[in-house]
This record gives structure tokens, sequence and C-alpha cells, in this order.
């Protein structure tokens, strides 16, 4: 049976599992063919977003390539049971988040051991800037936004920082954001306000 | 999400600029550190260079407690060596010296055995040194 694959991030996958469902009687060989090849297009499509979501939540390169490697493998291994009810990204941004919080629960599980921690500091993050800005006080400026904004991102939970990260770095919508992290929409509301809110504080606005 | 909610949660300006801003800086990152040359091929021949390294003092260790082991075996063999031929040297000395010692003490007997004739026999003993002396002298 063939599966219908939507390939756009921003939309979910109505209209192509409706043109999946007219394809059903395949022969086995080649509908494994051409999951495998909608498979390749979704690691094509969608691997930098993964792996950007995974930097800016981990803020260590080594440790984001990693996890994003391991997103697609398991991704690759339950792509047989992935129906198409999310778009591919939204289903891959569950994994990766999955994958995440067992990082950080054995990272807990483990603090008597000795791990290495490569996570860059915020100054470093903060060294990335848009290369829009063009005189170097809107430069300073942006840096020093930039490098607030990295302060409150750090300071907040896990939970607010995935779905600050996923609004305002990935710019998902609500409901995609409830998808991938299995909260209600209210939930994310909650926890993207209260995000907000510190991120607000830090930059020295009100609340 | 309330009128009330709309409002507050609604970016002011700074906030959305700051928020731009941290967009823009964190898809700059990643889409360096995501192009960036992959180090796989200098960190095998790291690892290889590493695990050579390690195999070589693994066997110049064991090479070096092996000989160890020989030479202190070896050391151990000459010292009981020498021990054996200086406890043999001593058995020989303290031999001779049993040896001598016994025949001193025959000739230290002899000799007493010898002067201490009984005080009844002297007569006898006078007789035979006379005796001796005729001989002697008509010999002569």
């Amino acid at each position: 049976m063939r599966r219908a694959v939507n390939l756009d991030p921003m939309k979910t996958s109505t209209k192509v599992m409706a043109a999946g469902t007219a394809l059903e009687p395949m022969a086995t060989a080649a509908a494994e063919e051409i999951a495998a090849q909608d498979f390749t297009c979704v690691v094509q499509n969608h691997r930098p977003q993964i792996f950007r979501f995974l930097l800016a939540s981990l803020r260590d390169v080594d440790l984001a390539e990693t996890l994003t490697q391991e997103c697609f493998l398991k991704a690759h291994r339950n792509w047989g049971s992935f129906r198409g009810e999310s778009s591919a990204l939204t289903w891959l941004m569950r994994i990766a988040i999955n994958l995440q919080k067992d990082h950080w629960r054995n990272r807990r599980m483990q603090f008597w051991r000795h791990t290495q921690n490569n996570s860059v500091d915020l100054d470093e993050a903060s060294e990335w800037l848009p290369s829009g800005e063009s005189s170097a006080e809107q430069q300073l400026l942006a840096r020093e936004q930039v490098k607030r904004v990295w302060k409150s991102v750090a300071g907040l939970s896990e939970r607010q920082r995935t779905v600050f990260l996923l609004r305002y770095v990935e710019e998902r919508d609500l409901s995609e954001i409830a998808q991938a992290t299995g909260l209600s929409e209210g939930t994310v509301k909650a926890h993207l306000s209260r995000a907000l809110g510190k991120v607000r504080a830090e930059l020295g606005g009100k609340r | 999400m309330s009128l009330r909610d709309r409002i507050e949660d609604a970016p002011d300006a700074a906030l959305e600029q700051a928020l731009k801003n941290f967009r823009s800086s964190v898809h700059a990152w990643s889409e360096a550190a995501y192009s960036r040359p992959r180090t796989a091929v200098s960190v095998v021949r790291h690892r290889s260079w590493r695990l050579a390294a390690s195999c070589a003092l693994g066997c110049a260790l064991v090479a070096g407690s092996v000989t160890g082991v020989v030479h202190e075996r070896h050391h151990r063999q000459e010292m009981a060596m020498a021990a054996a031929r200086a406890a043999e040297h001593e058995r020989q000395v303290a031999a001779e010296r049993a040896r001598v010692e016994d025949e001193d003490l025959l000739a230290t007997v002899d000799s007493d055995v010898s002067r201490e004739v009984p005080s009844a026999l002297e007569p006898l003993a006078q007789l035979m040194v006379e005796d001796e002396a005729k001989v002697s002298n008509t010999s002569k």
C-alpha cells in the first residue's frame, strides 16, 4: 500500500493522503521502492530543520548532529507506521523532541559520571548575527538582543524552551506544536505565554 | 485565545525585533554548522593513530615486563649459584680447618703421650736410652 507523504512542512497532508488512497493496489516491491524514495525526499527536505531545532535546544553542534542522525534512523525504522496524519516534519519533530528528552533524562540519571559537555556558551552562540545589520551600532544592538534572548531561553524549562523554539525559530503554528509535543493547544499557549514573558522581562520590557 | 491574551502575548516592536534577530542568528549558526566540513576522516585517522600508539605502548609494556621477569629470574639464578659457590668454599675451608686441627690434635696427643711415661717404666726407658747410646758408639 502506498503511503502518501506531505513534503510541505507548513501544510498538513490531507490532499496527498487523498491521492495516495487511490493508488492502494500496488505491488509490494514497488511500494517499498516508492516509500524509500519518499523517505529520501523527507531526509533531504527536513534534515536541516531538525538539525537547527536540536542545535538551538542543545547549543551543541556535535550532539545536535548525533541526535539528528538518530532521529532519521528512528524515522526510517518506523517509516512503515507513519500514517500521514500530520506532516512529515511534525512527525520528525516529535521524534526529535523525544530523543532530546531521552538525552536529558540520561544526563540526569548519569550525573555522577563524567560526561563531556560541548555546549557553547551564550556569548559564542550570540556571535552569529543576522547579516542585514549594516552599522556597527546596529550589529552591537542586535548582538546584545540575541544574547539576552539566549540567556532567557537557557533559563526556560525544557517544555517551555521546546515550545518557544518551535514557535519563534521554526515558525510552527500552535496546532503543529501541539502535535509535535503531544500537548493540547491550550497547554502550548500557556507555555508559550510564560516563555515569552520571561524573554520580555530579560529584554527589559513589561512583566 | 482571548482578546486579553492576544494583547498580552502580542510582541511589542522591540521584542519582535529581538525575536527576529534571534531567529536569524539561530538560522545563520545552524546553516554554518550544517555545511561545515565534516571531520570524520581525521577523527578516524586520529583514532587509528591512537590505536597504533596504544598497541605500541602495550607491546612495549609487555616486552618490558617479560624482560624484567627474565632478568629477575637470571639474577636470582646467578645469586643462587654464587651462594652455592660461597657455601661450597665455606664448606671446603671448614673441612680443611677441621683436618688441620685434627692433625695438630693428634700430634699434640702423640707428644703428650710419648713424654708422659709412667714412673714405673722409667728405669726400663733409661736402659733403652743407654743401649741406644752404646750401639751408636760401637758403630762409630
